[in-house]
């Protein structure tokens, strides 16, 4: 019998080591969340929030983010909203319109994939180099471009995932009422529109946490940006840049801007995350 | 796209070859653009040694985290768990590597080193690895729950009535059957810990050096291209060696990419 005990007390140790193992992963989120706020609470204020850089800004004088914030703001929404338009689209054509399982279908998949993958630092040299050919200066526009060319993936991606859980029935039922394929596929976005939304956020909250793509394409300015054409500090760049400073305030200060992000970023999650169980209701 | 990326790259790294051979430039240790020098060796080493130490760290950590998860939680703590483990997943890099250089780097400089009697500022290719660990987290997790739940219940039941205890089941036969996929969610995560470039920029000290011992710094390549795009033009050939830089980083993704997505496939067809 001490055979069988053995085996046990094995089973245990290891469960205990896997509980470990598990809890270390879904602790280490609230450790970082932890240590920004903890770091970054005494910094903020309402000073950060709503003024840009002032004079000496960058050596621990007055001043606030507020560029960097709606700069983020701005490149994000503009992109989501380019990749939005850009992505629907290609999804509709990939889905209704190809047959399925064919070569181009199967192809474009497969690229949209890597692409999903490619590193954003990559986009960015590749934009950068464009941009010195066409002899634009690092700008909002600049990093719209970046920034929409890596999230059309992550929109045509999370959608043709969800159209793949659309039932069958649906599409045959349209079909049949003499529906043509364009009608059809309205009522597919109908059917996918909440989770449309969350593919949505879900890029624009990769958009606005992005840094190397915007670092070598949109530059940094201590103004809000109103014409395309100008250079836009954002706030992933803000943190980065102020970090880099020797001065103690100044690198609080970054605590600070992570602190906002990092609310950002919570609030996209969360609406995500309501929108999803949503669309598991709106299920037939 | 994918296309008109690689041949814009090619052509633009194109002229750096013209002064040294493929292998000179991928074997070679001297980094001096001012002199033409361009050995990218520091650097592939650089980006290897901590994507390296990233999976030492977080692949045993995963693989009993996401079999604890299916095998042994309760449905209840799964749909705790898993939306956190996505959350993190939505985490820029850049508050990573703020949480790196707050938490990690002195963690490592002030206690750890010193253990093991090394000297350093803690912006090392150890605190590169740590945070790039908790970075690919989610990826894995994701994944290998995912595979888990694809293996048919059936096979635990048989291994369960045969008397073996649960810890051998998981051993035997459910880690035999989803060793596809667990190498597949592995080198997703690879290739994510390649192209990833502020949070390991921030932590890993950046010196084009050959990194001798984890808690030297490093200097991987996104963190390169980074770094000194800025400055490229000014300098001959400095700008098509960046580019080469980038072309070695996405023709290595595209590689992992696929082989991965390959036998992801592979297993969802053996299963059906």
């Amino acid at each position: 019998m001490s055979a069988i005990k053995r085996r046990l007390r094995k089973e245990k140790i290891a469960r205990a080591c896997m509980l470990t193992a598990a809890i270390i992963i879904t602790g280490s989120l609230f450790f970082i969340i932890g240590t920004i706020v903890w770091k970054g609470m005494p910094y903020l204020s309402l000073e950060m929030l709503t003024q840009t850089p002032q004079g000496g800004f960058y050596i621990g004088k007055e001043g606030g983010i507020l560029n960097a914030i709606l700069g983020s703001v701005y490149l994000a929404s503009l992109s989501t909203l380019l990749a939005t338009v850009i992505g629907v689209p290609i999804c509709i054509f990939l889905n209704v319109y190809v047959k399925k399982g064919s070569p181009l279908s199967r192809f474009s998949k497969l690229l949209f994939d890597v692409l999903f993958g490619v590193p954003s630092i990559v986009y960015g040299a590749i934009a950068f180099s464009i941009m010195v050919w066409l002899g634009i200066r690092a700008s909002l526009l600049g990093g719209v471009i970046t920034i929409t060319l890596l999230t059309i993936p992550i929109v045509v991606r999370t959608l043709d995932e969800l159209i793949l859980t659309v039932p069958n029935d649906l599409r045959h039922i349209t079909a049949s009422l003499g529906a043509t394929r364009w009608e059809g596929a309205k009522v597919l976005l109908k059917y996918v529109k909440p989770g449309l939304m969350t593919a949505i956020l879900l890029a624009f909250g990769r958009a606005i946490g992005d840094v190397a793509g915007v670092l070598l394409t949109t530059g940094f300015s201590d103004n809000i940006p109103i014409y395309l054409d100008e250079p836009t500090a954002t706030l992933p760049l803000a943190i980065f840049f102020q970090l880099s400073s020797p001065i103690p305030e100044v690198q609080g200060r970054a605590y600070a801007s992570a602190l906002i992000l990092t609310i950002i970023i919570l609030l996209i999650v969360i609406c995500t995350q309501y929108l999803a169980s949503k669309q598991k209701k709106n299920r037939i | 796209m994918i296309l008109v990326i690689v041949v814009g790259l090619c052509v633009k790294s194109e002229p750096l070859f013209e002064q040294q051979s493929l292998i000179e430039v991928l074997l070679g240790t001297v980094w001096s653009p001012l002199k033409g020098y361009f050995g990218f060796l520091p650097f592939i080493i650089g980006t290897i040694s901590v994507t390296l130490s990233a999976l030492i760290i977080a692949v045993p950590l995963c693989v009993s985290a996401s079999v604890y998860l299916v095998e042994y939680a309760s449905a209840r703590v799964r749909q705790v768990v898993l939306p956190l483990v996505n959350i993190l997943a939505a985490i820029p890099p850049v508050l990573y590597g703020v949480w790196g250089i707050l938490f990690v780097v002195p963690l490592i400089g002030d206690y750890l080193a010193p253990v093991f009697g090394v000297s350093t500022t803690g912006y090392s290719i150890l605190a590169g690895g740590v945070v790039l660990a908790v970075m690919v987290f989610p990826i894995m997790v994701s994944i290998m729950v995912e595979v888990l739940k694809t293996i048919p219940q059936d096979l635990r039941a048989v291994s369960l009535s045969l008397g073996a205890t649960r810890l051998e089941t998981v051993q035997h036969v459910l880690l035999r059957k989803a060793k596809p996929g667990i190498v597949a969610a592995i080198v997703l995560a690879i290739s994510r810990a390649f192209g990833e470039t502020i949070a390991v920029l921030m932590v890993c000290g950046n010196i084009p050096q050959l990194p001798q011992s984890l808690f030297d710094a490093g200097y991987p390549l996104p963190a390169l291209i980074a770094n000194n795009f800025g400055e490229m033009m000014s300098i001959p050939l400095y700008d098509s060696a960046l580019m080469f830089a980038a072309l070695l980083l996405l023709v290595i993704i595209l590689g992992f990419n696929v082989v991965s997505r390959g036998i992801l496939k592979r297993m969802e067809e053996i299963n059906q």
